[in-house]
């Protein structure tokens, strides 16, 4: 242990700990821009400057380890006037257009600029000039934004292991760019959108889609139905003011209603039908020697990933499509004859807590219906700005409920919000097919978790079933490393590209710390618990559309409407 | 050699890909797009680190430019002793301007920071050699060394 001194304050803390990391200690806020709890020291923004007993010039605290003895002032006139000119700088080549920007009032540079009372800058004003980058349909970057904190750099290569974004030239020519300075489509970006979470300000966002939104909710012939993933509920409160997992679904419902959609459905209804066509598909591969081990096909940007990087590996991925393109391509077919609506009228809007999807749901593949499948997507973000901008008051909103034919659903659905959840779900259905015998304890516990590999094992009628979970596709590429060299041990890995789950997509409120994740996917299992049913295939609806129009899991309808297949991307900046 | 044995024979030295950029430049002057996209097939790292090494480094240039790389310093010693009338003369000389190349591929002109060599300013390199105390007069005789 180390005894220092902050701002008059005697504390004692262990050995290599920052002075950022001492003063938290003592209840002493520094202001960062660059540190990320959960990234490397950057020390590249020099905000967090203190004055060092004994020193002639400011230590980062972010990088600066204390030593015995040592005095420490955070807020002394000489550091805070210090602050001020490093965050002149810094703002002497940032566009000062924080009315129009993705991040006006969720800015960490904005903050700091408000908190250190900058008024007039002494500096000359010098944007780069560039233009922005909206070569894909889900993430857009804005270069003249970017402080170059590295934050998506370290996100995108060491989190993710895509490294789609670098560094161009060095001192102040220097820029976050993707691969090779070109634009993110030719790069071997996964739209997976954690850059977004990386980003301090407004550099990084996704393409948003709610001006379309709102026109077709002002089309009196426009049918505006849509669905929701199950990650959303938990974390989209926190766009307007609740704690994590608050939001009660009856009252976001009805909140859905008030914006103007004319039918309120759950992607939890085609997550559970998802189940049945992929544990079913797993069982046949099981069987009948199909590719092992098979994986998960529901996050997109892990598809993405797959076809850049493992594209000799695409034969193992399940063929079902995600639970939002099996909805979009049943909405405007089963959905639209069961309500006697004409498909071309619907308008289908999906709200995801991905940016992935944007994507997905522009694929080429995703037209099964005759129409595009899914008409565009919202990002929770984009969600909790229709909400602030309709002026919805959740005290006083009456609960609602969803829409029939596509809007039951159970626990089983729900945890597909969370890392393990897909591959849980999937347990408590396949156990139950092949067992032929009542579940008593549907949680499968060890498959939960924000750890980024998890394993498991599962005894069907002595045939031993050993599944993997993989979360944030750095950690994909270590399951996927091991299925090339021919010495995966598994029969069925789930892989969700972001962190924790679609809880912590790319499309979340701004999610700084994983610590956020964690506590978003104890709300998910909440809402497990609370479900009268827990099961996919004890899913009322799920049983109709299969008596009614698809017949069977795997059957000539689901071919059709519910699997593909995914090609190679074929990328050369990889 | 070809870029790719060049590669290929520094792969497992350390910091062998600055090494190798600097024998690529060696042969094509520049690194071509190629080079680098290769360069972190070899090295075992995504294309946008490659290409930050590439552009790290003043000495490297991502575009074509002229066989015969001449730097000028444009650090202060060599600003004070004159280097912006060596600069003129060499722009007269070749007839292009700073930054620039030949039109016949011989010659690309280029700033540098500080070389290191302030005692003999101002200080011009050509493909790395030093030239010292250089004034306009010297250009001629300088240039006809690579013409």
């Amino acid at each position: 242990m180390v005894n220092v001194t902050i701002d008059g304050i005697k504390t004692s803390v262990p050995d290599g700990s920052t002075i950022l990391q001492a003063a938290q200690e003592v209840g002493i806020r520094i202001p960062t821009l660059c540190a990320h709890p959960d990234q490397s020291v950057k020390a590249n923004c020099r905000v967090c400057v203190c004055e060092v007993e004994g020193n002639r010039l400011l230590q980062a605290a972010c990088s600066q380890p204390v030593f015995e003895g040592m005095v420490v002032k955070t807020k002394s006139p000489k550091v805070i006037e210090a602050r001020q000119t490093i965050l002149e700088l810094i703002l002497s080549n940032h566009p000062q257009d924080c009315l129009n920007c993705i991040r006006n009032g969720n800015c960490e540079l904005q903050d700091l600029a408000k908190e250190y009372c900058i008024r007039e800058n002494p500096f000359e004003m010098k944007t780069r000039g560039l233009p922005k980058d909206f070569s894909t349909p889900a993430i857009f970057r804005d270069p003249n934004k970017c402080v170059l904190c590295r934050r998506c750099v370290e996100t995108c290569s060491i989190v993710q292991g895509v490294g789609a974004l670098g560094l161009l030239n060095r001192g102040h020519n220097a820029m976050v760019v993707p691969s090779m300075g070109q634009n993110l489509a030719d790069s071997p970006c996964v739209m997976c959108g954690q850059c977004i979470h990386a980003c301090p300000v407004g550099a990084i966002g996704e393409v948003e889609y709610i001006d379309q939104l709102i026109a077709a909710i002002a089309d009196p012939d426009t049918i505006v139905v849509t669905q929701m993933a199950p990650a959303v509920r938990v974390a989209v409160g926190e766009e307007v003011g609740m704690e994590i997992g608050e939001m009660p679904m009856d009252k976001l419902v009805a909140a859905l209603r008030q914006i103007g959609f004319d039918y309120v459905l759950h992607t939890n209804f085609t997550a559970d039908l998802t189940i049945l066509e992929e544990g079913n598909e797993l069982l046949k591969r099981l069987t009948t020697g199909g590719k092992l081990p098979m994986f998960t096909s529901c996050s997109p940007g892990w598809i993405n990933f797959c076809e850049t990087y493992y594209p000799d590996l695409l034969e193992n991925l399940s063929t079902c499509k995600s639970p939002q393109q099996m909805f979009g391509s049943l909405v405007k077919t089963y959905w639209a004859d069961k309500m006697n609506i004409e498909p071309k009228k619907i308008f289908s809007v999906s709200i995801m807590p991905c940016t992935a999807k944007k994507f997905e749901a522009s694929r080429p593949e995703m037209n099964s219906s005759g129409y595009q499948d899914v008409d565009i997507v919202l990002t929770t973000r984009e969600l909790g700005r229709l909400l602030r901008m309709s002026g919805i008051n959740f005290d006083k909103i009456e609960p609602s409920s969803f829409d029939s034919w596509m809007g039951a659903y159970t626990g089983a659905a729900v945890i597909f919000g969370a890392s393990g959840g897909v591959m849980e779900a999937a347990l408590r259905t396949v156990y139950e097919v092949v067992m032929k015998e009542e579940l008593k304890d549907v949680n499968f516990t060890v498959t939960r978790g924000i750890q980024g590999i998890k394993e498991a094992e599962v005894d069907l009628n002595g045939t031993v079933v050993k599944v993997a979970i993989a979360n944030g596709l750095a950690n994909a590429r270590k399951l996927m490393d091991q299925v090339r060299a021919g010495e995966s041990p598994y029969h069925f890995i789930e892989i969700m590209a972001c962190p924790g789950g679609c809880i912590g997509g790319g499309g979340q409120p701004i999610t700084k710390s994983n610590l956020k994740r964690e506590q978003r996917i104890a709300g998910i299992y909440v809402e497990d618990e609370q479900c009268a049913i827990r099961k996919s295939h004890e899913n009322p609806e799920v049983k109709i559309i299969y008596e009614e129009f698809l017949k069977e899991p795997l059957g000539h309808k689901s071919h059709e409407l519910l699997h593909t297949h995914y090609h190679a991307k074929n990328k050369k900046l990889i | 050699m070809s870029y790719k044995e060049i590669l290929a024979s520094y792969k497992d030295v350390p910091g062998g890909m600055i090494e190798a950029f600097h024998a690529i430049q060696g042969q094509y002057s520049y690194l071509p797009e190629e080079t680098i996209i290769e360069a972190a097939r070899v090295f075992n790292l995504p294309v946008a680190k490659a290409y930050e090494v590439a552009t790290f480094y003043s000495m490297f240039s991502v575009n074509t430019r002229g066989k015969n790389v001449i730097r000028i310093c444009e650090s202060a010693p060599c600003h004070v002793a004159g280097a912006a009338d060596v600069v003129a003369a060499l722009e007269r000389e070749l007839g292009i301007k700073m930054g620039e190349s030949t039109s016949d591929g011989k010659f690309a002109l280029e700033l540098t920071e500080c070389v290191g060599q302030c005692q003999a300013t101002p200080v011009i390199t050509v493909n790395g050699k030093v030239y010292l105390d250089v004034t306009p007069a010297k250009i001629p005789d300088i240039l006809a060394e690579y013409k």
